[in-house]
C-alpha cells in the first residue's frame, strides 16, 4: 500500500544524495518525492510517497532516521492531511479550441499563467486524483509539455510538528 | 583571541583531544601538509605506515574491536582513498568504530577530475556511518569532533572526513569545541521500553525449549556478565552469532555453539526447535537464518536491538526491543523466573553427541586436517588464552568450529562482508590496541595473499604477530562450493603459491613449514617461544570439506552433514 512520509532533514552538503542513494540501495519503492525549505531556518523538509508492505514502510523510516542529518520523520497516512501537489501544462490551443479549454480550466479551478499564439500553459494545485483527470482531458487538445512537482503533505488541525524529534535511537 | 593553526595541525590535535595514540596510513600529495605537521610538530602520535591503504583500514578496524576505542586511517586522494573502501565497508558491516581521514584535492580544483581527484565523500556515503567533505578549515574542529563522537557512539561505525589540500593549509582562529550539534543524531544509552521487557519476561518464564542467541551487540555493549546471569538464572541456553563468539564462555554448560550456514549442526537443530527464541545484538542475517521464512519456525522471537532499523528487517519479530543490551538485560533478569530446562538441555546434548560423532578428529586418519591444527593451538594456547585474528573461507569456519573461545573478545573476523585479507592488517590493528596479548593470525593461502604486504609492516614495527597459514592450494570454501553446487568443476580456485616461508624471512621473519601431524605442536611452541613474528605454513590435506552446510536459499534444518564413520566405510 502507498504510504505518505514526511521527513525533516539538515539542509547540508549531500544530504539529498544520501536520502536518494539510501531508497536505491535497499531497493524502495518510491512513487514520488519533493523537497523544499520548512519553516525553520536550515531545516528542509521532504514529502515522499513509497509503496510498499508494513515491512518496508517500516524500513524506509528507520533507515532514513539512521542518517545523522535527518531529525524526523511522519508516516502521515492514516491521518487528515491535506495533499498537494502543482503542475503546469502546456497545451496546444487554436482560436477554435481556446474557449472549451479555459471553461475546463475554470471548473478545476486552475490558472492560466502564460498565453501564446497557438498555445497555453494552465497551472493546477490539487490532489494527484484531480491533476490526473484534467490531463486526461487536456489530451484530446494535445499537450505539448508537462511538469509536475511530486506531492507535498500537511496534517491538518493546530498541532504543528516540529522539525527535530528524537522518536528513537539512531 | 584564540591561537591561528594550520588545518593540519587541527588534525592532529583533533586527534590527541580524542585519545589516539596510533594512526595507520600512507601520505600521498594531497596529505602532504597534514604529515609534514606530524614531523614539525612532533605530536606524541605513533604512525604506522602501511603497505597498501585497504590494510590501514583494517587495522583501524581490528584496533577499533579489539579496544572498543576509534581506530583511525588515513590515506591520500584518489586511489589512496579508494583503496580504503573495503576497509570501511567491512568495518560498516561488522559495526566497528574507525574514524578514516583522506585528504582531497583543493577546493579550487574540486569536480575538474584533476590528479589524483575521486569523488571519496560519494562513494563512500553507503559504506560508513557517516561522512564529511571539509571545504573550509574554520569548519575542521568541528566536523573532527562530531565524527569521532558519531563513530564510538549508538551502533559503532565508520566515518570518513575528507579533508581539500588547501584546509590543510589554511590557517585560522581554532577554538576546540566542547560538545556536538547534532539535531539528527541523539544516541541514547537506555533500557528497551518497561511493557515490552516485561512481555519479554513473560515468553521465556512461558517458555519450554528457550535459546538465547547473543550476536557482536553483547560484545560491544560490554553485556556478556548479564548475558551469562540471565541464562544461568533462568537455565536458557546460549547459541551464538559468529560474531558473537566470546559473548559467552564457549566452556560454559549453557553454551551451545553458534549457528548459521557453517555453524554447528546441534546449534541449528536447538534454534529451529526453540519455542522462544531471545535474540541480543545480531542482525539475523541470511548466514545465521538460512532461509528467512525458514527459520525458528517454532519460536516467537523477542528481539533486542540498539538499531531499530534491524528489528523486523529480515524476519517478523513477536517482541521487538529497541535498548541497550546491558541496560535491558539488567531489566529484563529480575522478571525472569529461576527455571531448568532439563529435558530440553538433554536434548540439546544428544544432538551435540550426534554432532561429536560425526567430528573430522573422530575419524581414523593421520591426515593434517585443518582442524587438528586449531584443537592442538586452543591446548597449547592453555585453554584459549589468546587473541585470534582469521581470514574469511573454510579456515575461518574451523577456527570457529574447533576453537572455544574462553576469554572476552578474543576472536575478531569479517563476519558481515566476508572480506578475504582481512586478518594480517586486522591483527596487526588488535596487537596495538592489545599489546600484552599474544595475537594468532589464521589465514588461507588465498586471502593471505590478497595483504601480505603488510608483513613489512609487521617486521617494522616488530610486532609479535603468530602467523598461521592454512596452506591446501586452493579457494578452499569457492572449492567446497563447486564441489557441492557444480559438480566438482574447478574454475579458477587451484592457486599457484609461492614459497611462504621464504616470503616470510624475506622480511626478516622466522618461518616453518608443517606437513604433518607431529609437526603441528612442535611448531606451535616454537613460534610462541619466539619473542617476535613468526609465521608457521601448514600444507594441509586439500579436499577437507567444512560441515555442516546449509545450501543458500534453504532452511537450517535441512544441513548437509559430514557421514557418520560407519556410513563412510559403507560407500
Amino acid at each position: 500500500m502507498k504510504h505518505t512520509i514526511i521527513a525533516w532533514m539538515e539542509d547540508k552538503p549531500g544530504v539529498l544524495s544520501r536520502v536518494a542513494g539510501l531508497f536505491r540501495r535497499r531497493n524502495f519503492n518510491i512513487e514520488s518525492l519533493t523537497v523544499g525549505h520548512s519553516e525553520t531556518p536550515g531545516i528542509s523538509r521532504m514529502t515522499f510517497v513509497v509503496d510498499g508492505d508494513d515491512r518496508q514502510i517500516h524500513q524506509v523510516q528507520a533507515q532514513l532516521f539512521k542518517l545523522i542529518n535527518v531529525t524526523a520523520i511522519e508516516d502521515v497516512t492514516n491521518e487528515p492531511t491535506v495533499i498537494r501537489e502543482l503542475a503546469l501544462i502546456k497545451v496546444r490551443a487554436t482560436s477554435a479550441n481556446r474557449a472549451e479549454i479555459i471553461q475546463l480550466v475554470d471548473i478545476y479551478r486552475a490558472n492560466i499563467v502564460d498565453v501564446d499564439v497557438d498555445s497555453l500553459i494552465i497551472q493546477i494545485a490539487g490532489t494527484e486524483e484531480r491533476i490526473d483527470s484534467l490531463v486526461k482531458l487536456l489530451n484530446n487538445f494535445g499537450i505539448l509539455e508537462m511538469v509536475r512537482t511530486g506531492q507535498v503533505a500537511m496534517v491538518r488541525g493546530s498541532n504543528a510538528k516540529p522539525p527535530i524529534r528524537h522518536n528513537g535511537v539512531s | 583571541m584564540a591561537e591561528r593553526k594550520t588545518g593540519a595541525q587541527i588534525v592532529w590535535e583533533s586527534l590527541l583531544r580524542e585519545g589516539v595514540e596510533v594512526v595507520f596510513g600512507l601520505p600521498g600529495g594531497a596529505t602532504l601538509p597534514i604529515y609534514d605537521a606530524l614531523a614539525k610538530y612532533e605530536y606524541p602520535i605513533r604512525h604506522v605506515l602501511v603497505t597498501h591503504e585497504q590494510g590501514a583500514a583494517h587495522m583501524a578496524d581490528g584496533y577499533g574491536r579489539a579496544t572498543g576505542r576509534v581506530g583511525v586511517c588515513m590515506a591520500t586522494s584518489g586511489p589512496g582513498a579508494t583503496n580504503l573502501t573495503t576497509g570501511l565497508a567491512t568495518a560498516y558491516m561488522d559495526s566497528s568504530p574507525v574514524v578514516a581521514i583522506t585528504g582531497q584535492v583543493p577546493t579550487s580544483l574540486l569536480g575538474r577530475d584533476g590528479f589524483q581527484e575521486a569523488d571519496i565523500h560519494g562513494v563512500s556515503m553507503p559504506i560508513t556511518k557517516h561522512n564529511y567533505l571539509v571545504t573550509d578549515v574554520r569548519e575542521l574542529a568541528q566536523v573532527l569532533k562530531e565524527a569521532f563522537y558519531i563513530a564510538r557512539t549508538g551502533r559503532p561505525g565508520p566515518v570518513l572526513v575528507d579533508i581539500c589540500k588547501d584546509v590543510q593549509q589554511a590557517e585560522t582562529e581554532c577554538i576546540y569545541p566542547e560538545e556536538v550539534n547534532l539535531p539528527g543524531y541523539q544516541p541514547k544509552l537506555t533500557a528497551a521500553d518497561p511493557e515490552g521487557v516485561a512481555r519479554a519476561a513473560q515468553l521465556l518464564n512461558l517458555a519450554e525449549r528457550p535459546v538465547i542467541l547473543a550476536g557482536h551487540g553483547v560484545i560491544i555493549a560490554n553485556a556478556e556478565d548479564e548475558l551469562v546471569q540471565l541464562a544461568e538464572k533462568a537455565h536458557i541456553p546460549v547459541a551464538t552469532s559468529l560474531l558473537g563468539i566470546g559473548a559467552i564462555p564457549q566452556t560454559h554448560p549453557l553454551s551451545i555453539g553458534w549457528g548459521g550456514m557453517h555453524g554447528e549442526a546441534f546449534t541449528n537443530y536447538a534454534l529451529q526447535e526453540s519455542d522462544v527464541l531471545l535474540v541480543i545484538g545480531a542482525r539475523l542475517d541470511d548466514r545465521l537464518t538460512g532461509a528467512f521464512s525458514t527459520f525458528a519456525p517454532k519460536a516467537r522471537i523477542i528481539h533486542l536491538d540498539l538499531d531499530p532499523a534491524e528489528l523486523g528487517k529480515n524476519l517478523r519479530i513477536d517482541v521487538p526491543l529497541v535498548g541497550d543490551a546491558k541496560l535491558t538485560l539488567r531489566e529484563l533478569i529480575p522478571l525472569v523466573e529461576p527455571n531448568q530446562h532439563t529435558s530440553w538441555m538433554e536434548q540439546i546434548a544428544e544432538w551435540k553427541r550426534d554432532t561429536d560423532r560425526r567430528d573430522l578428529l573422530a575419524q581414523e586418519t593421520d591426515d593434517l586436517v585443518p582442524p587438528f591444527i586449531v584443537r592442538q593451538l586452543w591446548h597449547l594456547t592453555d585453554g584459549g588464552n589468546c587473541i585470534v585474528v582469521t581470514d574469511v573461507g573454510q579456515h575461518q569456519m574451523w577456527e570457529a568450529q574447533y576453537f572455544l573461545h574462553v576469554k572476552r573478545r578474543s576472536l575478531f573476523t569479517s563476519g558481515g562482508l566476508g572480506t578475504m585479507g582481512f586478518a594480517l592488517p586486522a591483527a596487526i590493528g588488535v596487537q596495538m590496541g592489545r599489546p600484552d596479548e599474544t595475537v594468532w593470525v589464521i589465514a588461507g593461502d588465498g586471502g593471505f595473499q590478497m595483504t601480505m604486504g603488510e608483513l613489512s609492516t609487521v617486521a617494522k614495527e616488530g610486532l609479535p604477530l603468530k602467523i598461521a597459514i592454512f596452506n591446501n592450494g586452493y579457494l578452499g570454501m569457492v572449492r567446497q562450493w563447486q564441489d557441492v553446487f557444480y559438480n566438482k568443476r574447478y574454475a579458477s580456485t587451484a592457486l599457484y603459491n609461492p614459497d611462504f616461508v621464504k616470503i616470510a624471512e624475506a622480511y626478516n621473519i622466522p618461518a616453518l613449514r608443517v606437513t604433518d601431524r607431529a609437526g603441528v605442536a612442535p611448531a606451535i611452541r616454537q613460534a610462541q617461544a619466539h619473542n617476535g613474528p613468526f609465521l608457521i605454513e601448514f600444507q594441509v590435506e586439500p579436499f577437507t570439506n567444512v560441515y555442516p552446510m546449509v545450501a543458500p536459499g534453504k532452511s537450517n534444518a535441512d544441513m548437509i552433514r559430514r557421514p557418520l564413520p560407519a556410513e563412510v566405510e559403507e560407500e
